[in-house]
């Protein structure tokens, strides 16, 4: 075969490349090969790939990057199912059909505690994490234990409020503004009180376990969970608490 | 970048700065900063916190600008947290976790904007309540 007029080929079967004059094909794929904009790649080309980075031909990345990046995914997905209980809340505002509006339900002292708690709660819990890091166990479970007694106080106030409007007749199904304010808060109580569950869980394994790769595996899609709820009450105590409180 | 060394490479105590971010790792740029790193973000979100929540309460600024200001202190507070707790950051190790953040808020914001302008057009399109009551009697 001969090969003029057609990309000259290597000896193993390559395109070559740098022999000047070659079609824009070629020097495409040498583009895309050396991926000049690093698109999720730290340099490389000329440097060896390391295995574990996912990089190359040297399989998948370690464990703790999948792992973290499918709880990520995870999370988005959740923040997208709080996301449609936002719209509800945000379209059904105004419907109170002759009951209590949004103003009159809220308590912003219960809900300032509230917030004080779950701030707190996600200091301590990354405080937790870099003792982990530091494979101190004594503080590792002692500030998960400070991360569980805030959430379960966050909890107990949201209940409280709950019980507390339940007793003036205020119930989920007086009125579609009252439907998605349920909920959207007791949707994030739910994930709270399943939070508080794994939290349990992972004392008892760090105590049984200790710092196994698995083991720290979990701890941290835990921190990462807890930090996502923190960020969800944020748009909740904003748009629910805050705005309905002037409005 | 955390020393986790939960995977078999990284007991060479060798760091490789080559490596994709997990989502919750330290960024090697503060590398061995977990407590900084949290006190930074705990102090900046305690100071939007009582902001939002003293803003709310009061009339320092023209008061129908409330709502858009508490929007605004709520996304500057999600990003202290996605930076300070979540250690998403704009690396090239990052830039995955980066991408699947950007669609998640893309859908987001085609949920909650999507559903507030179709359902407010619908109802500036829908007969008044009470004469449509009037018309099932």
């Amino acid at each position: 075969m001969s090969d003029g007029g057609s990309p000259a080929m290597g000896d193993n079967g390559s395109p070559a490349v740098g022999d000047g004059g070659l079609p824009a094909s070629v020097e495409a794929l040498r583009r895309v090969r050396e991926d000049p904009h690093r698109l999720g790649h730290r340099p490389h080309g000329p440097r060896e790939v390391v295995a574990g980075a996912g990089h190359g031909a040297t399989g998948p990345a370690n464990k703790r990057v999948i792992v973290g990046y499918g709880f990520w995914i995870f999370l988005l997905s959740d923040i997208i199912v709080f996301s449609c209980f936002f719209a509800a809340f945000a379209v059904q505002r105004g419907a109170t059909a002759g009951g209590p509006a949004v103003a009159q339900i809220v308590d912003l002292n219960r809900v300032a505690f509230e917030t004080a708690a779950l701030l707190l709660s996600s200091y301590t819990c990354m405080l937790s994490f870099a003792a982990t890091d530091a494979r101190n166990r004594l503080w590792t479970q002692l500030f998960l234990l400070a991360t569980g007694v805030l959430g379960l106080g966050f909890l107990l106030l949201e209940l409280q409020e709950f019980a507390e409007l339940a007793g003036q007749g205020i119930t989920p199904q007086r009125s579609g503004m009252l439907t998605s304010f349920f909920g959207l808060v007791g949707l994030h109580g739910v994930h709270v009180a399943a939070g508080l569950l794994w939290l349990a869980t992972m004392m008892a394994q760090v105590q049984l376990k200790g710092f196994r790769p698995e083991i720290i595996h979990r701890l941290m899609c835990f921190n990462l969970f807890w930090h996502a709820l923190d960020i969800v009450w944020i748009g909740i105590f904003t748009i629910v608490y805050l705005m309905g409180s002037g409005a | 970048m955390s020393n986790l060394g939960s995977d078999p490479h990284r007991h060479t105590d060798m760091l490789d700065g080559r490596e994709d971010h997990a989502p919750g790792d330290e960024p090697e740029e503060s590398a061995g900063h977990w407590v900084r790193n949290a006190n930074l973000g705990l102090g900046f979100s305690v100071v939007l916190t009582v902001g939002a929540f003293l803003l709310a309460a009061s009339d320092v600024i023209y008061p129908p600008a409330i709502p858009v200001a508490l929007i605004v202190l709520a996304i500057a507070q999600m990003g202290v947290h996605l930076v300070f707790f979540l250690h998403i950051t704009t690396g090239p190790d990052n830039a995955n976790n980066v991408l699947a953040l950007a669609f998640g808020i893309l859908v987001v914001f085609l949920i909650v904007i999507g559903s507030i302008w179709i359902m407010d057009h619908l109802d500036q399109n829908m007969m008044p309540m009470e004469q449509m009551m009037r018309m099932q009697r």
